[in-house]
């Protein structure tokens, strides 16, 4: 029985937690939504030819003089709000992902070398990351932003924005990895399983990965979806203060920056609306890491 | 005095109530102490949790009465219950590192407390504090009274712990495994304070331990418990010398005497409805190559760590972990290894295995000089010759591998077994070996019993075909019924394959059970090295004697 509620520990504690539900739902809809932005949305914000003008500046089905066919709204360019709120998180969710996948492999693995080789490496490897945490993220952005407009021709700049930006986010979020991949390890490195793989010989990459990497992903996992919020933040950051995507590809953080401009102009809709979306989307990220990290860590319940 | 009867705690969970402990009868009056002996899940905790009131929530005691002189403790008010204990109830926890505030001295500790339960100045109570730390042996007391915990040894530390328990006149103290964190000859200077409280003060002790020696020294009556029952109950020297109940005859069988050696433990054989009995495994290992008999020899080796840098420009002097020793151990023998905590029993074994880099000395597998801990290769062949079995078979299995992985790695890795379906097959067999069921091999290492998992890891370590083999306390975390069979296992194995084994303890008596030959380590040294029986019969050095006399025995005369 005891290993019955073990086993099953993860799921009761999901079903008796409402908020986990609430934001599960939240998150998979928003996902979904992302997902299949081509197939449901109803123009698509890059084809120009999609919308029109003259639905320009239309609110929401509820308010006065709103076209039911645009149920949010539209901007001053006739683009569907509820469209280019689907593609632009399918684009943050598309650079967060990546970003943060960019961020777990090189963090873990320094973090994993660090703990298991210690000495020498793991203060090298510690500092840098110390260096990195000094340093914002806003300006990690803009120093490599700025490296690549100096060393990249102007031609291919525009296409390679998506990758600048992912680079720079990954960049500001693999600390976080490492420290912890690195603190978990040394736990591991005392436990006597870790002591016979080294005894036997086995090779020091075989040890780390096959051996401790399974044995630490509690945590790294918990990391991983709280990361994944600060991912999505900091794209919208950067790309609200303008550093980030140019207006014709719009992530959130864009739909936001062009929404200022409506701000005390009474379409307040064009503001609201993506930012509302990206709070319930990061909120609901945050909880589902809450949760998790309640399930890998019994002691704080 | 204290009265217990009828006593039933449940622990309500998801899946209804467990029930801790039920129908437990006890009594315990002034100036005597009273044994509760039990294995691991027995409930021997919780009848004392249940006595103090600090059962752990959601826990709650269901039924029978608990009366301490007149009061019922079960109908009290929270702030009745509050005064009774410290007041007339005081409890000692087992590791005295942990149940003393780091950051206060043990004077304000002392004071605090009693100022708690009487209304009495500051001076006086200190007064108070400095004739109680007299009374439990602490010399120099009116200095040493303004001393942290840290600056106390693990014993002084357990001596100041007590004083705070009596430091109110209880009438009754529970003291839960008091000595389980303690060396042996602390152990026994504790066991005396004990001892003497209880004749001097009359207070009443209710000691719950698993150490059957411990009861046998100091305890007037016992009371057996197992699976939340009371087995026995009685005298000491009845119960243990002519145990009526069956569970008590078996748990005796399995404790090991200090006194002589006894071929097997008499304990129920391990399933023998294993469908086969590992014949496979037993071939493959006898047609191994290396036939031989591979014995172990150790000259002037050195162990030395970086010490603590106390300043910028000076090298820290070394700690010597091993200090110059040899030690021979025959082909095909057992070399116990016995040494209180911090001895350098377990540096000495990695050192062997490469874990630890000696600074000078020789050591020689069978004919082939061991290179040193990271300057030996990953393909030396003793890595696969020396194998080990590690003291805490929690974590010597990795969690999040299948047994049947754990188990087929050394033949994948020694490259002994190419195809993948015959590996799995020789692993069963070998599960089926060491006493366990061969469908073992799908399950993961959580699944299973700190026995069961102990036979996995002696499975392992027997699937690298060694010729050598380390048991590092391989019993200390096992309840002493399961020691048994891991006992008996691990000398049946040796006897059928010739093994020789390096076999690390503390425990005096189990190493009387397994070694041949006997070394005693003291801080780094050999203090003495000898044939097990002449070792134990006639110690030469003074501190095997005092390690001998110091080990709490059951006296001769109460054996069956």
């Amino acid at each position: 029985m005891i290993a019955f509620v073990k086993k099953y520990e993860g799921l009761w504690l999901f079903v008796h937690s409402p908020a986990a539900i609430i934001a599960a739902i939240v998150a998979a809809l928003i996902f979904v939504g992302a997902v299949f932005a081509p197939w449901i949305a109803l123009v698509n914000p890059y084809d120009l030819a999609s919308f029109s003008l003259f639905d320009g500046l239309l609110p929401p089905a509820w308010e006065d003089g709103a076209n039911p066919k645009f149920i949010l709204g539209t901007d001053d360019q006739g683009r569907d709000m509820i469209s280019s709120i689907l593609y632009g998180a399918r684009l943050s969710l598309v650079i967060g992902l990546s970003a943060l996948s960019i961020a777990a492999v090189l963090g873990v693995g320094l973090g994993l070398a660090a703990g298991y080789y210690g000495g020498r490496f793991d203060a090298i490897v510690m500092r840098i990351a110390d260096v990195q945490l000094a340093l914002p993220a806003i300006l990690t952005a803009l120093l490599i932003d700025g490296i690549a407009r100096g060393i990249l021709p102007a031609s291919i700049q525009q296409d390679l924005r998506v990758a600048v930006l992912t680079l720079a986010i990954a960049l500001s979020l693999w600390v976080n990895f490492a420290r912890t991949a690195r603190a978990s390890t040394f736990l591991q490195m005392n436990k006597e399983y870790v002591q016979a793989a080294i005894m036997m010989g086995q090779r020091p990459t075989r040890v780390m990965f096959v051996h401790i990497l399974p044995n630490i992903l509690g945590p790294l996992l918990v990391i991983m979806t709280v990361d994944l919020a600060s991912a999505i933040l900091l794209e919208a950051t950067l790309s609200f203060l303008g550093i980030g995507l140019p207006a014709d590809s719009p992530s959130l953080g864009t739909l936001i920056r062009i929404g200022m401009q409506f701000l005390l102009s009474g379409e307040w809709w064009i503001l609201w609306i993506p930012t509302l979306f990206l709070v319930a989307l990061v909120v609901s990220i945050n909880i589902l890491g809450d949760f998790l990290r309640d399930v890998f860590n019994p002691r704080l319940r | 005095m204290l009265t217990i009867k009828d006593l039933s705690v449940k622990f309500p969970t998801r899946f209804g109530d467990f029930t801790a402990i039920e129908d437990v009868d006890m009594t315990i009056k002034p100036g005597e102490i009273h044994g509760l002996v039990g294995e691991s899940g027995a409930g021997k905790s919780t009848v004392g949790a249940a006595v103090i009131g600090l059962l752990q929530s959601p826990g709650y005691v269901a039924n029978g009465t608990l009366t301490l002189g007149d009061t019922d403790l079960r109908n009290l008010s929270p702030a009745e219950a509050h005064k009774v204990r410290g007041d007339r109830i005081s409890m000692i926890f087992q590791d005295p590192q942990t149940s003393l505030n780091p950051l206060m001295t043990i004077e304000r500790q002392l004071i605090e407390t009693i100022q708690t339960h009487s209304t009495v100045s500051e001076s006086e109570a200190r007064n108070r504090a400095v004739d109680l730390l007299e009374e439990i042996g602490i010399k120099n007391a009116t200095e040493r009274i303004k001393a942290y915990p840290h600056q106390f040894s693990g014993g002084m530390r357990q001596r100041v712990v007590i004083a705070l328990a009596i430091s109110t006149d209880p009438e009754l103290v529970i003291a839960d495994e008091p000595t389980t964190a303690l060396d042996v000859a602390v152990q026994s200077q504790v066991l005396d304070l004990i001892q003497r409280l209880a004749k001097e003060r009359q207070i009443a002790f209710m000691l719950i331990t698993h150490d059957i020696g411990v009861i046998a020294q100091v305890a007037d009556r016992v009371t057996i418990m197992r699976k939340g029952r009371v087995m026995e109950t009685g005298v000491t020297a009845q119960v243990l010398g002519k145990p009526q109940h069956h569970y008590t005859q078996q748990l005796m069988d399995s404790v090991p005497p200090l006194d002589r050696k006894i071929d097997r433990f008499r304990v129920p054989e391990a399933d023998n409805t294993i469908a086969s009995n590992g014949a496979m495994a037993e071939n493959w290992l006898l047609e191994g190559s290396q036939h031989a008999r591979t014995g172990l020899s150790l000259t002037g080796l050195s162990v030395k760590f970086a010490g603590p840098r106390t300043s910028i420009f000076r090298k820290p002097p070394p700690y010597v972990a091993l200090d110059d020793v040899t030690l021979n151990i025959k082909p095909g023998s057992i070399m116990g290894l016995v040494g209180e905590s911090g001895s350098g029993k377990s540096t000495l074994a990695k050192a062997i295995t490469g874990l630890v880099t000696p600074s000078s000395g020789t050591m020689e597998l069978g004919d082939d000089v061991l290179p040193y801990g990271k300057s030996r290769s990953r393909q030396h062949p003793s890595r696969q010759l020396t194998q080990m079995v590690f003291q805490d078979p929690y974590s010597s299995l990795n969690s999040r591998h299948r047994i049947g992985d754990i188990l087929t790695e050394p033949l994948w890795f020694y490259g002994f077994v190419k195809d993948e379906q015959e590996r799995e097959k020789l692993a069963a067999s070998m599960l089926s070996l060491v006493g366990m069921q061969p469908d073992a091999i799908s399950k993961y290492p959580h699944q299973f019993s700190g026995g069961q998992r102990q036979r996995i890891a002696v499975a392992r370590a027997l699937l690298a075909r060694p010729r050598f083999l380390i048991c590092d306390e391989p019993t200390s975390a096992l309840d002493v019924s399961i020691q048994a069979e891991i006992l008996n296992l691990l000398k049946d194995l040796q006897a059928k394959f010739g093994l020789t084994i390096l076999f690390i303890s503390h425990n005096l008596a189990v190493v009387r059970q397994m070694a041949d030959d006997t070394a005693v380590l003291r801080s780094g040294k050999i203090e003495e090295v000898g044939e097990t029986n002449a070792l134990y019969t006639a110690p030469q050095a003074d501190y095997t004697k005092s390690l001998l006399d110091l080990t709490p025995v059951m006296p001769t005369t109460w054996q069956t």
